[in-house]
């Protein structure tokens, strides 16, 4: 069945950039720290599993379950370190976005020669679930299947951690209004760093989930951390629900093109479609103008 | 790199001041010019093609980024698509219209970008161009794969190393000749009050797109002739080797060293970059990307402003406590 199995080569690709994106979306719509070192981190993260899976002889599953704190741990303290020094020294203006984009420039450099220096340019992958599973007539990877469930429970509980806690409704006030957050009592600075925290996790948690089904390099990162930055923009900076649907579209797009046309279109595919969307709505699909 | 004028002789700029750092510009120029002939053997060309290389690509950089803040990080786009029209025009067009194919190839791409992106915020110009290299090499791969089954191509040209020398002396003198000339007319104060803020400029009645396309499409058609220029050097050339986005990222790193906002800024940037990478490459070649990287965050955090920049505070502080 081919249309099922467009679908479901779609909704795992569009899940995953959702995902993926979902993360950015937090550091830059509400830490102001665009993020290119973000795929290496996603890299890191895949490799670290395959690392546990083939030399520990961990369950992918439980090294899922350890990702997510360890990104959450790991970006908190990228932003304490590196990037309040550039926070404090532009005092959060417009010269923040220019100094980020270069220092986190920096640090994917460092992470990626880091990464090609313990591990070279080769690609990796572990075997897990790889049995097929038949749905509708089309056979599937198990893998794929518990990647997607995972992905969307993943952003599920992020949906809900920001609409129903305390801690996201004060982060989506920073996120809406950052220089009046501060007047009912929220520490904008503490609050930047969560978020900078939990789009770490996302990123660490997508990169276990990557790996379970995709052979990854050292040098991939750098085109995931660009497809996020598409969707993030495509959707709209600090909206989850354009990070969705952008994503989805994205994966699609990419599905479709790789499917029917060739699969060295589909970048080319990814930037008209993300020309098309700015071009009629500067601001993002779900983007209010001028934020 | 005898053409830089010492920051403190450029402070006071007296009419005999003036003409004597112009006689030492001119006189620089030609030592450098006759360099060759000095018996400087091939390593000594072979590093100065390099700093050349970079002088130019960091100086056009500049042109456009350096005014507008608008990052750019294309370059390696215009430069790839230079050596690449080099490659597939090398061995049937004389060089000079190889050349001139390559500028055209340049602008026409520019303005085809530019057209469509420019009219975006700054953030998202950054990210478009983050990802123009690629899309660049990715469709170059394909037309090749698919269209012309030549995935790779030789370049035989009879152009030795001084030559390529010499032209890309004359490109870094036509790039400073068109920014200085730049910052003497009506788009160079355009630009100033664009990069200063936007909205105000188009307020003043500035039309802010027309004059960024301009410009980046001067800078691009620069770097596509130093593409060309540099073709001949490698002999074989494919996708992977003229779309190296490590190229880009040098080339940021030497600008903003420098100051971005000087014409003679990105030079002096250039210069220490390039002659430590140059030894570095050789002696940690498995290390470079993380020197790299290091190298970058120095930068970003320590030097902010560039060279220039602290050469200039340092001249003002110097001044306020002569003044006292």
């Amino acid at each position: 069945m081919l249309i099922v199995d467009v679908l479901l080569a779609g909704f795992t690709l569009g899940g995953m950039y959702a995902l993926i994106a979902m993360g950015l979306t937090l550091q830059y719509g509400v830490a102001r720290i665009m993020n290119l070192s973000y795929g290496e981190v996603l890299v890191m993260s895949a490799f670290g599993t395959w690392f546990a899976v083939t030399r520990l002889d961990w369950n992918p599953v439980a090294v899922l379950l350890a990702s997510l704190p360890l990104g959450y741990l790991a970006s908190w303290l990228i932003y304490r370190v590196l990037m309040m020094p550039l926070v404090r020294r532009s005092g959060a203006g417009p010269a923040l976005e220019v100094d980020s984009i270069l220092a986190t420039f920096g640090l994917l450099f460092l992470l990626q020669g880091v990464l090609l220096l313990a591990f070279g340019g080769n690609y990796y992958s572990y075997s897990y679930l790889s049995q097929p599973v038949d749905i509708l007539g089309s056979q599937v990877a198990a893998n794929r299947l518990v990647v997607l469930g995972f992905a969307a429970a993943i952003g599920l509980g992020l949906y809900l951690l920001l609409t129903r806690s305390r801690l996201g409704t004060a982060v989506r006030a920073v996120a809406v209004a950052p220089r009046f957050a501060p007047l009912v009592g929220i520490d904008v600075w503490r609050l930047s760093a969560i978020a900078f925290g939990i789009g770490g996790a996302l990123v660490a948690g997508g990169g276990t989930l990557l790996s379970m089904f995709l052979p990854f390099s050292a040098t991939m990162g750098v085109v995931f951390a660009m497809k996020a930055l598409v969707v993030v923009i495509m959707g709209g900076v600090g909206n989850l629900l354009g990070c969705l649907v952008a994503g989805l579209m994205l994966g699609f797009a990419e599905t479709l093109v790789a499917r029917f046309v060739d699969p060295g279109l589909t970048l080319a595919v990814n930037f008209a479609l993300f020309l098309l969307v700015l071009l009629l709505r500067p601001a993002g699909l779900f983007g209010r103008v001028a934020r | 790199m005898n053409a830089l004028p010492s920051p403190a002789a450029a402070g006071n700029s007296t009419g005999a001041g003036r003409l004597a750092l112009q006689a030492l510009a001119v006189a620089g120029l030609a030592l450098l010019a006759a360099l060759p002939w000095l018996g400087a053997d091939d390593y000594l060309i072979a590093v100065g093609i390099n700093i050349l290389q970079y002088g130019v690509l960091a100086t056009a950089w500049a042109l456009f980024s350096g005014p507008t803040r608008y990052v750019s990080l294309a370059t390696v786009a215009f430069f790839g698509i230079g050596a690449y029209t080099a490659a597939v025009f090398g061995e049937t067009l004389p060089w000079p219209a190889v050349l001139a194919a390559a500028l055209g190839v340049s602008l026409v791409l520019a303005l085809i970008v530019g057209l469509a992106t420019l009219r975006l915020s700054g953030v998202h110009f950054v990210i478009f161009t983050f990802g123009l290299a690629e899309l660049v090499h990715q469709l170059v791969n394909w037309y090749e794969v698919n269209v012309t089954r030549t995935l790779g191509r030789y370049l035989f040209v009879d152009i030795s190393q001084v030559q390529i020398y010499w032209q890309l002396l004359a490109l870094l003198v036509a790039v400073l000749a068109t920014g200085w000339a730049i910052r003497r007319s009506r788009l160079g104060l355009a630009l100033q009050v664009i990069g200063d803020d936007e909205v105000v400029a188009r307020h003043v009645g500035i039309d802010t797109t027309r004059a960024k396309l301009l410009l980046f499409a001067i800078s691009a058609g620069f770097i596509g002739l130093a593409g060309a220029a540099m073709a001949p050097r490698w002999t074989y050339i494919d996708p992977a080797i003229a779309f190296n986005p490590v190229i880009s990222f040098q080339v940021l790193i030497m600008a903003l060293l420098g100051g971005a906002n000087r014409l003679f800024g990105p030079l002096l940037g250039v210069l220490p970059v390039a002659l430590l990478f140059e030894l570095l490459s050789g002696s940690f070649p498995n290390h470079f990307m993380i020197l790299l990287g290091l190298v970058f965050m120095a930068i970003v955090y320590f030097i902010p402003n560039g060279l220039f920049g602290l050469l200039e505070r340092r001249r003002q502080r110097a001044g306020k406590e002569g003044g006292k």
